[in-house]
């Protein structure tokens, strides 16, 4: 059992959900409540990562990020090394490659509040913070809370984006799944058994700490 | 209260939105008592938060995951937090809601959210209350009883009231004063009793006929006869005695075409009113078969649709002395003071 993969995996999961939550619900509630022209852009740019095979967006996030470009040099001189094949170099791929995990149920959360619900709440004399705050927030929790289940399992399952831009490195950039698949390389069938069970335990949990979650919210629709 | 009344899509709820400021129009002044809300001259706007407006919405727009309670306590901010539970309980309690604070939106009857919204526009302490067809989405037995209750509060409240609606019975049950729009423009507007006396209103005349509406007491009660004696500025009536109460207000609406003029007072006849009457106005109108006829009974005008021929026959001039007869069951009535304060099963 490689615990540091593990380790490595839920930080990966619980930062990618950390980065994109708040931005998530921005731009999602952005794209539900505003018209703007560009939106079919914008909407299909947000969802490109759900399409492209993960090998693709690795390669352009490498070649967006590396040391020969502006951005990646741009990194190198905040943290101090390289973003590709370091941990923060995960981060930021797992978070682009996130976007769409996180904006669309986000985005449909916030478009199933009826729009007189959000005037009804101005005219109460809810400044907009308070408006969102104490009304939107609470009606589009379900659309939240799916977008956080949804990131950090498909942040668990990644496989190529993490093999492209973070490679292999023990206990840096090696996740669970980049371990399955190093054991199966290895023939050791034992180690890779016991390491896709904790995948499936991990999910599981998720799953049902989730639906207890969304269970205590209570039915909101009147 | 203002009712704004005309078809679908003339404009009625834009209003509305506008005056709320929900609606941003590109050329409006809307001022609130010494306020100014929108100025497009000045490029004044202030948010829908800032205006004091309550807006009772069509399809309630209660807020589904808060208790009653809560939906009125969210529209208090401007109260102490200590004192916001309380009045929010003293508002649902004016609608008759005490049963039902904490019940979420979907655990009541479209009635019930319907008086819910209601406390909670009135939570505001609005200077304007504004009402978006709300009668249109309960069933007419519920729709009554909302009425009466909005009826009773706008007399105990004193904060101007505008009504939107397309359906005429809502006005004439609850307006003082009436817009009427079309296609996005006002057609006509004043006092409800000068702006149904008026002849010339063919888009009123083509929806629901011509009609004249005062407002008139009950003097007497006959009920052997199943009459009442309805008394008004400069005259009385005869009508169905109904459920009508001894010394109530109630307001009448005598439809134009029920009206038939006499030059002498018939004798032998089946109905009850006949009324001395002065001719005010002859109003022909080239689009339209009859001619409109406006008549002053003491200071109330009604209106009477006849033939051309029949014009010409009584030869009707501005001045002239008639009698108005008016069947005693074509009379509509609403009584004001009927205060229903049941509550719904």
């Amino acid at each position: 059992m490689d615990w540091a993969a593990l380790r490595i995996s839920l930080w990966l999961g619980a930062g990618t959900i950390a980065i994109l939550l708040p931005l998530g619900v921005w731009f999602g509630r952005l794209l539900a409540v505003r018209d703007f022209t560009g939106k079919l852009l914008v909407e299909a740019l947000v969802t490109v990562p759900l399409v492209l095979p993960p090998t693709v967006l690795g390669f352009y996030l490498l070649v967006t990020f590396g040391a020969r470009s502006p951005i990646g040099q741009a990194f190198q001189a905040v943290i101090g090394h390289p973003l590709p094949f370091s941990f923060q170099g995960l981060l930021v791929a797992s978070a682009i490659a996130n976007i769409p995990f996180v904006v669309q149920p986000i985005q449909r959360g916030f478009e199933a509040i009826p729009s007189d619900v959000r005037d009804a709440a101005a005219c109460c004399g809810l400044t907009p913070w308070q408006q969102f705050r104490r009304i939107e927030l609470p009606l589009a929790w379900p659309g939240v809370l799916t977008a956080s289940i949804l990131t950090f399992a498909h942040t668990l399952g990644e496989f190529g984006v993490v093999l492209m831009v973070g490679g292999n490195l023990p206990g840096q950039t090696r996740t669970l799944s980049v371990a399955i698949y190093d054991r199966m390389q290895a023939f050791d069938d034992r180690g890779a058994g016991v390491m896709a069970a904790t995948l499936l335990v991990v999910s599981v949990a998720t799953l049902m700490i989730t639906t207890a979650l969304s269970r205590r919210a209570g039915p909101t629709r009147g | 209260m203002l009712a704004i009344f005309g078809p679908s899509g003339s404009g009625k709820t834009t209003i509305l939105r506008a005056v709320a400021g929900l609606y941003r129009p590109a050329h409006a002044t809307i001022r609130c008592g010494s306020h100014s809300w929108t100025d497009t001259r000045t490029a004044t706007f202030v948010p829908p938060y800032r205006r004091a407006v309550g807006l009772v919405f069509q399809e309630y727009a209660l807020f589904p995951h808060l208790t009653a309670v809560r939906n009125v306590m969210t529209a208090l901010s401007h109260q102490p937090p200590a004192e916001r539970q309380h009045k929010a309980e003293a508002l649902l309690k004016l609608v008759h809601l005490s049963e039902q604070l904490s019940r979420k939106p979907h655990e009541l009857s479209g009635g019930e959210r319907q008086r819910v919204a209601l406390a909670r526009a009135l939570a505001r302490e609005p200077a304007v209350l504004l009402l978006d067809e709300p009668f249109a989405a309960v069933d007419r037995s519920v729709r009554r009883r909302l009425q009466t209750q909005i009826d009773s509060l706008r007399r105990t409240l004193d904060v101007p009231l505008v009504l939107v609606t397309h359906d005429f019975d809502d006005v004439v049950r609850l307006a003082t004063h009436v817009l009427l729009l079309e296609h996005g423009r006002a057609v006509a507007s004043g006092p409800i009793s000068t702006l149904m006396s008026r002849p010339d209103l063919s888009w009123l005349r083509d929806a629901v006929g011509l009609g004249s509406v005062f407002d008139a007491r009950v003097a007497r009660v006959d009920a052997d006869r199943g009459l009442a004696e309805l008394t008004f500025d400069g005259g009385a009536l005869l009508a169905p005695a109904g459920h009508l109460q001894l010394n109530t207000a109630v307001r009448v609406r005598v439809p134009a075409r029920e009206v038939v003029l006499a030059a002498i007072p018939p004798t032998g006849l089946s109905l009850h009113n006949v009324l001395p009457a002065t001719v005010a106005g002859v109003h022909a109108d080239a689009t339209f078969e009859a001619v409109v006829v406006q008549l002053t009974v003491g200071r109330v005008v009604l209106l009477a649709e006849v033939t051309r021929d029949a014009v010409a026959r009584l030869s009707i001039n501005v001045g002239q002395r008639l009698h108005a007869l008016i069947k005693s069951v074509s009379i509509d009535l609403v009584a004001a003071d009927a205060d229903d304060t049941n509550e719904e099963q």
